[in-house]
């Protein structure tokens, strides 16, 4: 039996050394169950046993364990209102009407089209979040192309990079975002204008690398065939697209939670969808995506388990605390290589309890690093592998060669630049 | 025997047009589209980014497949109308360059455009698919400028005495 303090110690860290383990082995897990999705599986039917499992063997104590969900829920809940507010534009054709908008003011030219790309991707990933970008806006952008004979190449991985590299600018941009906005207790609008320039950074240096890296698709130019009538532009959802977008920057001088306004937002869209029969309240739940809601709560308590044992020792140690430009460099290049390594959900989980006692700083360079890094490995390197094998035994073959190509160009100069804007805006404005 | 010509985007146009100056009636001519696999795999990804969210009927990579599908359709449509005589229609999917090169085993001649930039005559002044067309080909190539064929200035000459 050991006696005495050291004994016990060595004890005490053995014991820790043991839950950091099996809460690392579970996080990896979740990750890889979620990757794969045996039978099509939900995402959450892993990660809310390893939940359990962490607090059952005593990772992560029950008290801790909510008060972290009970943290994350608002986050959620807010992240839900901007899913569904997505679905409600697509569902007008605002989407379509962005496309035949862009074709038909830059159609004349392949290079006219790529900007036009550009400016709705980043304009649709910054107010309706990435998974808009993603799901609803890719298939447009490739018709856009289609349309006005241009090669669809440049375009269709504009969009992908844009989804990651556009998402810094506003809290709903990204789940990253709000994560990291309810760690920074930043306001809304302070958050957007300190993160207006680091956005802008990564947009302007984007588009440099695609202009050279794409310029044989580009200089191909276009053949417009016979021109098709234009989409009705959805004026009612635009207005009220706009003043949720206020809303958010009222709440925000008021003190109240922005989400107010997303949730006014969705009540008038909802509404008016549900009246004219143009959607169901069915259809609204699942546009929320509830089970990835439980998904996220989740998978924060198994994030916590993990950095609750050895992870804010070592990792935290590592981290620089100061915001001058190596420091943040340094905090945004960690935040990449976590993101790339596991995935940039559960890095940011990991990081920001470790950064946020530093102030915003610190924590606005994570989540430069975890928005930008993803466009290297889409899902994280592990993942990623994961990922090709499955589409594999599906039939598709998955070439990685030209997005990671492109991602060693784009994803140390945005890294960089982002950074460095950040640095001034702390260094200019303040927090 | 068969004369291939590769429809892209941009500049299939001239593809065609060099197609029917060259070709005698009698002559097959084969209108080859590749659809481009990195771009639903792209979109594959990007969907496989958002961790978590389930739901494979939203991948807009299985959108993207059936929308390059018609968009082909469609394209290889009006350059078999250009055409205006018989032809036929191939349509196929891959790493387009060695899609290309499987597609001219065993014809006379492959018919491709220039795609790089026109303002700057080279060094490599071809794209790197076309570049890999051009050197791997297992045929003729017929290589045609997508619009009129620019002035060329020559660069100037090697200095007296130069040995390559």
């Amino acid at each position: 039996m050991p006696t005495g303090a050291p004994a016990r110690w060595r004890t005490a860290l053995s014991t820790t050394v043991v839950y950091e383990a099996v809460s690392v082995l579970l996080l990896l897990a979740v990750l890889a169950f979620a990757v794969v999705r045996p039978r099509g599986w939900p995402e959450a039917a892993a990660a809310v046993p390893a939940a359990v499992l962490v607090m059952l063997v005593g990772a992560v104590s029950p008290h801790a364990a909510w008060a972290q969900t009970r943290s994350l829920l608002p986050v959620v809940g807010f992240l839900a209102l901007i899913l569904v507010l997505a679905q409600l534009c697509a569902d007008e054709g605002l989407f379509e009407a962005a496309g035949a908008a862009v074709a038909r003011w830059c159609g004349s030219g392949a290079g006219r089209l790529l900007t036009g790309v550009f400016v709705v991707a980043s304009v649709t990933t910054a107010v309706l979040s990435l998974d808009a970008t993603v799901v609803l806006l890719t298939p447009v952008v490739f018709a856009t192309a289609a349309r006005t004979g241009a090669r669809a190449r440049p375009h269709v991985f504009a969009t992908a990079h844009l989804a990651n590299s556009a998402s810094l600018l506003l809290p709903v941009s990204n789940l990253t975002n709000l994560l990291a906005f309810s760690a920074s207790g930043l306001t809304f609008t302070r958050f957007a204008t300190l993160m207006a320039l680091p956005w802008l950074a990564a947009i302007v240096v984007e588009y440099a690398v695609f202009r050279v890296f794409f310029r044989t698709d580009l200089a191909a130019g276009t053949t417009p065939g016979a021109p098709q009538p234009n989409p009705e532009l959805p004026v009612f959802t635009l207005v009220v697209l706009a003043l949720t977008l206020a809303g958010f920057v009222l709440a925000s001088f008021a003190g109240l939670d922005p989400a107010w306004a997303a949730l006014g937002g969705v009540l008038v869209l909802g509404g008016r969808a549900l009246l004219r029969r143009r959607t169901t309240p069915r259809e609204l739940v699942g546009a929320a995506a509830p089970l990835f809601c439980l998904f996220v709560l989740a998978l924060g308590v198994v994030v916590q388990a993990v950095v609750d044992n050895g992870l804010d020792t070592g990792l935290g140690r590592l981290l620089p605390s100061g915001d001058s430009l190596t420091e943040l460099l340094v905090v945004a290049v960690v935040a990449a290589l976590l993101a790339n390594l596991i995935n940039n959900l559960p890095a940011v989980l990991a990081l920001l309890p470790l950064v946020a006692p530093h102030g915003p700083g610190p924590v606005l360079a994570v989540l430069i690093g975890v928005n930008l890094g993803p466009n290297l490995t889409y899902v994280g390197s592990l993942a990623t592998l994961l990922w090709r094998r499955i589409l594999h035994t599906h039939g598709t073959r998955a070439e990685l060669g030209p997005f990671t190509r492109l991602g060693l160009l784009t994803v140390p100069a945005t890294l960089l630049a982002s950074t460095l804007a950040l640095w001034g805006m702390l260094h200019t404005i303040g927090t | 025997m068969s004369v291939i010509v590769w429809i892209t985007e941009g500049t299939w146009p001239a593809c065609v047009a060099a197609a029917l100056a060259r070709t005698s009636p009698d002559e097959e001519i084969v209108l080859l589209y590749v659809n481009d696999d990195a771009l639903a795999e792209t979109a594959h990804g990007a969907f496989a980014g958002l961790l978590g969210r389930g739901h494979r009927e939203r991948d807009p990579g299985t959108r993207l497949e059936h929308l390059a599908a018609a968009s082909a359709h469609r394209l290889l449509q009006d350059a078999a109308d250009r055409l205006g005589r018989d032809c036929v229609r191939m349509e196929r999917a891959g790493r387009v360059e060695r899609e290309v090169v499987l597609a001219a085993q065993g014809a006379d001649l492959l018919v491709l455009a220039r795609d790089g930039d026109r303002d700057r005559l080279g060094p490599h002044s071809l794209g790197p698919a076309t570049r890999f067309v051009v050197d791997h080909a297992p045929c003729p190539v017929l290589l045609v400028w997508p619009g009129e064929a620019p002035r060329t200035t020559l660069p100037p000459p090697p200095p007296p005495g130069h040995h390559h």
